[in-house]
């Protein structure tokens, strides 16, 4: 029951916010509370070298490329430091498992944090 | 092991790179010419993967065409065509044909192609690309499943000095380098100052990432016009536009602001060779190297 009804709950308050698009691994905190999938190249880990000189957006000239959105944002909001820290942090890749699921579930299961085996071999 | 891999690592010699330019039509005798002009002055050259999101020869095919020419390829991998499971093939069957240079790359959006309609996968991005590399490089896919023996990979990336968030470039290159990029190639930089701010900011930190800034031979002003236009990225400053533009021989001072900023690249720290776009195809690739003192390593 809660499974069917968070994500409901979880995308009627992100969506409005944060143009949610329900990945179910939220990086939120990380990105200076905005989100990485609303980039059209959904880019996890940092903008594309295609960001115009204007700080805009190579594929939505109009739009301010995100990257730079949560760069700003994590340097000027008051988020706390661990959060700011983890901006550079690298991500994994999405886990397309888990679309449209709720991430305040996985956050709690810590279904979010599974990652291929291979992921971590060798150092970073 | 790599001629690319030795030189950077092992020397302390400059190494120059270039771009292979795209195979349609022509066969292999289109792949021949084009070695034949490259061999005498570069190191390694890249096999590029659908460029500006047009469709070519594809990376792999080309690169092994490169290799029984007499060139070595640096196999580029773009983020925008293939998901994880296609791109760690393609770096597996490099490996077969014994392909080891890479460079990831997140690759320019469907968008700026003439196909804008397809679909964008970027089910990676290009860290994640780099990481999956180094991964199989240390023995296994992204799975887990095991890859005996390791393929022996030399992991690049490119990064653009000049673009925003500019504060955030360095620390971007530097998780490229987290993530196991070796050398980075640098987009074409019209600004000097940040290609040096850049410059500096990652050597003080990783003095062991090799950086290859790119430069671009051009016909003229209108070229410079074209790549402030229409090259994703990439600002040339009005100064620069004007400088070009005004000249009593423009296609000259193109040359000479050419030269000047490959000189000031090869100056900065860091920076161990230069990546050569040519979009001349004439004598000017044979006078450029001449000019910065560079002599034919062998005969084409
Ligand atoms: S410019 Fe920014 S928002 Fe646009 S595709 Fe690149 S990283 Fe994404």
């Amino acid at each position: 029951m809660l499974k069917k009804l968070l994500p409901l709950v979880e995308h009627a308050v992100k969506k409005p916010v944060w143009d949610c698009r329900m990945c179910g691994q939220c990086v939120l905190h990380s990105t200076g509370m905005t989100c990485p999938m609303t980039c059209p190249k959904t880019l996890r880990n940092g903008p594309c070298g295609g960001v115009r000189e204007n700080g805009n957006c190579e594929v939505i000239p109009e739009m301010q490329c995100i990257w730079v959105k949560a760069y700003d944002r994590t340097v000027s909001l008051p988020l706390p430091k661990v959060w700011k820290e983890h901006y550079n942090e690298l991500r994994p890749p999405v886990d397309m498992q888990l679309q449209g699921t709720s991430s305040w579930i996985n956050l709690v299961t810590k279904r979010d944090q599974q990652v291929p085996a291979g992921w971590s071999v060798g150092k970073h | 092991m790599s001629i690319l891999r030795e030189k950077l690592e092992n020397t302390s010699e400059r190494v120059f790179t270039a771009e292979f330019p795209s195979i349609d039509g022509g066969g292999m005798d289109s792949v021949i010419k084009n070695a034949a002009r490259l061999a005498p002055w570069f190191d390694a050259v890249n096999a590029t993967d659908n460029p500006a999101a047009h469709a070519h020869t594809s990376n792999t095919t080309t690169a092994i065409a490169m290799k029984m020419h007499g060139l070595e390829p640096i196999m580029q991998i773009v983020c925008r065509d293939k998901n994880r499971i296609a791109i760690q093939a393609d770096m597996i069957g490099a490996s077969l044909h014994g392909i080891t240079n890479l460079s990831l790359l997140t690759g320019d959006d469907v968008t700026a192609g003439d196909e804008p309609e397809a679909r964008r996968v970027f089910d990676v991005d290009s860290a994640q690309a780099i990481n999956m590399a180094r991964i199989m490089a240390n023995g296994t896919y992204l799975s887990g499943r095991k890859i005996n023996p390791a393929p022996d990979f030399y992991i690049g990336a490119v990064e653009n000095s000049a673009a925003p968030p500019f504060d955030y470039r360095i620390q971007r290159a530097l998780k490229k380098h987290r993530a196991g990029a070796q050398f980075l190639q640098l987009q074409i930089c019209y600004h000097p100052e940040r290609l040096e701010a850049f410059c500096k900011g990652v050597a003080e930190v990783a003095p062991d990432l090799k950086l290859i800034p790119t430069i671009v031979l051009m016909k003229g002003a209108k070229g410079l016009a074209f790549m402030n236009d229409k090259v994703p990225g990439i600002d040339v400053p009005t100064d620069v536009l004007a400088r070009a533009s005004g000249a009593s021989d423009p296609a000259q001072e193109v040359y000479n602001l050419t030269l000047e900023l490959a000189q000031h690249a090869l100056s900065l720290p860091g920076v161990r060779g230069l990546h050569v776009t040519d979009f001349r195809h004439d004598e000017t690739l044979d006078l450029f190297m001449n000019d910065l003192g560079q002599t034919p390593k062998r005969q084409g």
